[in-house]
């Protein structure tokens, strides 16, 4: 089921070492795969996995990972970039009614792109601590502002199995408020558009190709089993450098 | 009951009142416990446009889920069971919108006016494929015939015409149904994922290419048509009566009295 070796993996990550180049304005985040045209626009190409397919198994399938990394992912940032072309000609044209009318593709397949970017850090192998609870000053906070991890879990769960239609659960950090909150957004929005000040510490994908495969209508069992490969180490990273 | 009742929602989004208008056949909510009603065909007869697997988990598991949650719910509040009970009515209506060996072109009235709306056939199938792949998430393609109608009891139609009365190309999110803009639906293409990704993965172009190439069953869209326009027409009638009676009543009342202060120059009449 495992489709790429580690030998490939590092191979892609040498080419991603070399290829990358950070689009200016600021704004990118490290990491991602952009480009800069000619006249300056950025579009963006699909982020490696930082594992092979079939490594979260048998929590997610390799199955799944393929078709939600290779086809999900992949169409919205093709889609996005069309958009963003789009965007800017008719920005350049002074034409208000389609630049308006380009802003539900953008805010789609955009917020696909940067909710699943962030979605594939938030998983690991349990070979690689994946599942591991967090420790410090994350740790602490969530004890504090859930009363334990088990409880926040608990919330998380919930809140995704309620979720109607498509869509994400998050823990986020409110960075002015110093807090922890559980949030869920519909469709692709991002979580920045349920509070500026929000960050996204972990996210969980609730849209149905997220899982069907292999749990059918049985989100429940999905949600139980993907803590098993959830990067508490990647999301304690975010929030020091948020509360730092 | 395959998950239930961990499966059920714990807490259903309040709703907002919304109109019910009697083209709903299903009755009110609290007068009895749902069914689980099979697609009018057996489970494999989509092959190999539907998988029987697929159709299986459709039907057999979302739809039960459905069913069951609500007949739970039945016990709590009204409000709380009604967008399984739309989610319940949709699938129904999808399930019927289908049969084995379907496809082809529609005829009589119902092409008639598809031409009249759409200007032909190709484009009203190419507007639903385009409201199918368009609704983002989850949710369902229409086609429905739009009777026009204002809600408000003494307020009608002053120019009603038969053009008013068209087919429509809707989509919508989640469980809604355009029932809640005063539309009949003649056909409902369901497009949440788990409609079409056993058999399709995520191509949900392919899908629907296949749902209207293979699977819809036009005759059953014809009969909803026949009776959408019939609704519209006994409307059309109560409302053109209600008219009547208001003018009848209108001219026998009396001139009201009124009483004009001549020497005060605010008065607005001459």
């Amino acid at each position: 089921m495992a489709l790429r070796t580690l030998a490939s993996k590092r191979a892609l990550t040498l080419a991603q070492g070399l290829g990358f180049r950070h689009g200016g304005g600021g704004a990118a985040p490290s990491g991602e795969h952009l480009r800069r045209h000619a006249r300056g626009l950025v579009t963006f190409s699909l982020p490696d996995l930082p594992y092979d397919y079939g490594a979260l198994e048998p929590a997610i399938s390799g199955e799944i990972m393929k078709l939600h990394h290779q086809k999900h992912h992949q169409t919205y940032i093709t889609n996005y970039n069309k958009a963003l072309e789009q965007l800017e000609d008719a920005m350049a044209k002074g034409d208000a009614s389609a630049v308006v009318g380009l802003q539900s593709a953008i805010k789609f397949n955009g917020g696909g792109h940067v909710n699943h970017s962030i979605f594939w850090k938030n998983l690991k192998p349990v070979s690689e601590g994946g599942g591991e609870p967090p420790h410090g000053t994350l740790g602490w906070a969530i004890d504090t502002d859930f009363g334990s991890l088990e409880v926040l879990i608990q919330k998380m769960n919930a809140e995704g199995a309620a979720l109607q239609g498509s869509g994400w659960v998050w823990l986020a950090l409110d960075k002015e408020m110093k807090k922890l909150k559980v949030e869920t957004t519909a469709n692709q929005d991002p979580l920045v558009t349920k509070g500026a000040t929000l960050v996204p510490l972990l996210g969980i994908d609730v849209w149905e190709h997220a899982y069907y495969l292999q749990y059918k209508n049985v989100k429940p069992d999905y949600l139980k089993n993907i803590w098993k490969v959830a990067n508490w180490k990647y999301a304690s990273e975010v929030y020091e450098s948020e509360i730092a | 009951m395959l998950g239930f009742p961990s499966l059920c929602p714990t807490s259903l989004p309040s709703r907002q009142s919304r109109r019910r208008n009697n083209v709903r056949r299903r009755a009110p909510v609290a007068a009895a416990l749902l069914e689980l009603k099979p697609p009018p065909y057996p489970l494999d007869a989509l092959e190999p446009h539907l998988s029987r697997e697929a159709v299986e988990h459709h039907w057999g598991r979302h739809q039960r889920s459905h069913v069951d949650c609500l007949n739970a719910a039945i016990a709590g509040t009204q409000l709380e069971g009604m967008e399984l009970e739309d989610m319940i009515w949709n699938h129904d209506f999808f399930w019927q919108s289908m049969k084995p060996g379907g496809g082809g072109e529609p005829s009589g009235r119902l092409m008639e006016l598809i031409e009249r709306d759409f200007g032909s056939y190709e484009r009203m199938i190419k507007e639903l494929k385009h409201a199918a792949l368009t609704q983002f998430g989850s949710g369902w393609a229409w086609l429905a015939y739009k009777a026009n109608r204002l809600e408000v009891g003494n307020a009608v139609n002053p120019c009603p015409s038969e053009k008013d009365n068209k087919l429509v190309v809707a989509k919508t999110p989640n469980a809604v149904n355009p029932l809640l803009w005063d539309y009949s639906p003649l056909l409902a293409i369901d497009v949440w994922e788990h409609a079409y990704y056993l058999d399709y993965e995520n191509r949900r172009a392919d899908y629907v290419s296949t749902f209207l190439d293979k699977l819809v069953s036009w005759e059953v869209v014809s009969s909803r048509l026949e009776n959408a326009i019939n609704r519209a027409t006994e409307r059309a009638k109560v409302d053109e009566k209600r008219r009547q009676d208001d003018d009848v009543e209108a001219t026998s009342r009396k001139p009201v009295e009124m009483y004009l202060d001549s020497d005060n120059d605010d008065s607005e009449t001459e």
